[in-house]
C-alpha cells in the first residue's frame, strides 16, 4: 500500500483505495500526515480514479489534512472523482475549501 | 393489454414481497464492509438502482461504523458475560426497505446535538460528525432511539424504486 503514496515536488499524491471507509481511513490519515511531516509537502493531491465508495470518514481524512496543511498556505486537492463522491464531497461543503477537478 | 397486465402482475408482486434478515458480527472495522455487501444482497431482489443501492450502502457504513467506535468506544467497558456485536436486522415490505442497526454500547447522551452535521466527540481521530448527516440525507426516514448505558437503535427507511422520477424533476 505505500505505492499509493508519492510525493511530486510540493505534492503529496495519494492514490485512495476502492473503498474509502472506517476500516481504512485510519491509515491512509496517519501515512499521508507522515509523509507531510517527513518530506515537508504543501499541497495534498487525492486521486479517486479507482474509488467506488465513500462514507463520511473519506470527508474526515480530507478535512483532517486540509487543518494541517491550510495553516501554512497548502491547499487540497480531489481528481478523477466520479458523480458519486462529488456529490458525497459537495454535500458536506468541502468543494468550497478544496479544489474538485477532473 | 397483455403487456399492461403483465406489469399490473409484476408490480403486485414486488408490493407483496415480504422478506427479513437478522445479522450478527464482532464490533470490529472490518465488519463495516461486510455490513455493506450483507445489504445490498439482501435488497437486489427489488432491483434498486445503482444510485439507490450506494444511498444505502452509504448509510449502512455510517450506521455500523457509529456503533463500532462511539458505541464500543476503547473506554467502555461491558459487563464480562457480554461481548461486542452489532445486530443488523433488515425488513423488505413491499418495496420499502427497513433497517436497524443495534449495538448494546455506552448510548448517546444528547441526541439532538448528536445529530447536528459536524458535530462530534472525536475529531481527533479525524472524524468529520457527518454520519447522521448522511444517513438523513441518503434514507427517506431515520430514528435514533438511545439513553446512555443502555445501547443505542438506528432505524430506517427507504422506499425504492423513486429515485429516477426525483432525478428527472432536478
Amino acid at each position: 500500500m505505500e505505492e499509493d503514496f508519492k510525493v511530486i515536488d510540493n505534492y503529496l499524491m495519494v492514490k485512495m483505495p476502492e473503498e474509502v471507509d472506517h476500516h481504512k481511513s485510519t491509515y491512509i490519515s496517519q501515512t499521508a500526515d507522515s509523509y507531510i511531516v517527513r518530506e515537508g509537502v504543501g499541497n495534498v493531491v487525492f486521486d479517486f480514479e479507482d474509488t467506488k465508495f465513500m462514507d463520511s470518514s473519506g470527508i474526515g481524512i480530507i478535512l483532517g489534512r486540509y487543518k494541517k496543511i491550510s495553516y501554512f498556505g497548502g491547499k487540497i486537492f480531489a481528481i478523477n472523482a466520479d458523480t458519486r463522491i462529488k456529490r458525497t464531497l459537495m454535500i458536506c461543503g468541502l468543494h468550497k475549501v478544496i479544489e474538485i477537478m477532473e | 393489454m397483455e403487456a399492461e397486465k403483465s406489469i399490473q402482475e409484476k408490480v403486485r408482486s414486488r408490493r407483496e414481497l415480504k422478506n427479513e434478515m437478522k445479522l450478527e458480527f464482532d464490533a470490529v472495522s472490518e465488519n463495516e464492509a461486510f455490513a455493506r455487501v450483507a445489504i445490498a444482497a439482501f435488497v437486489a431482489p427489488l432491483n434498486p438502482t445503482i444510485e439507490e443501492l450506494a444511498d444505502i450502502k452509504t448509510a449502512v457504513s455510517e450506521a455500523v461504523t457509529n456503533a463500532i467506535i462511539h458505541g464500543y468506544e476503547e473506554a467502555f467497558y461491558l459487563p464480562e458475560e457480554k461481548e461486542k456485536k452489532v445486530v443488523m436486522h433488515c425488513l423488505l415490505l413491499g418495496d420499502v426497505l427497513h433497517v436497524e442497526i443495534i449495538d448494546e454500547g455506552k448510548g448517546i447522551e444528547n441526541i439532538e446535538q448528536a445529530m447536528e452535521p459536524l458535530f462530534t466527540t472525536k475529531p481527533e481521530m479525524d472524524r468529520s460528525g457527518m454520519g447522521f448527516a448522511f444517513m438523513e440525507a441518503f434514507m427517506d426516514d431515520l430514528e435514533v432511539i438511545s439513553e446512555p448505558g443502555m445501547g443505542t437503535t438506528v432505524l430506517m427507511k427507504k422506499k425504492l424504486g423513486i429515485t429516477p422520477w426525483i432525478n428527472q424533476e432536478e
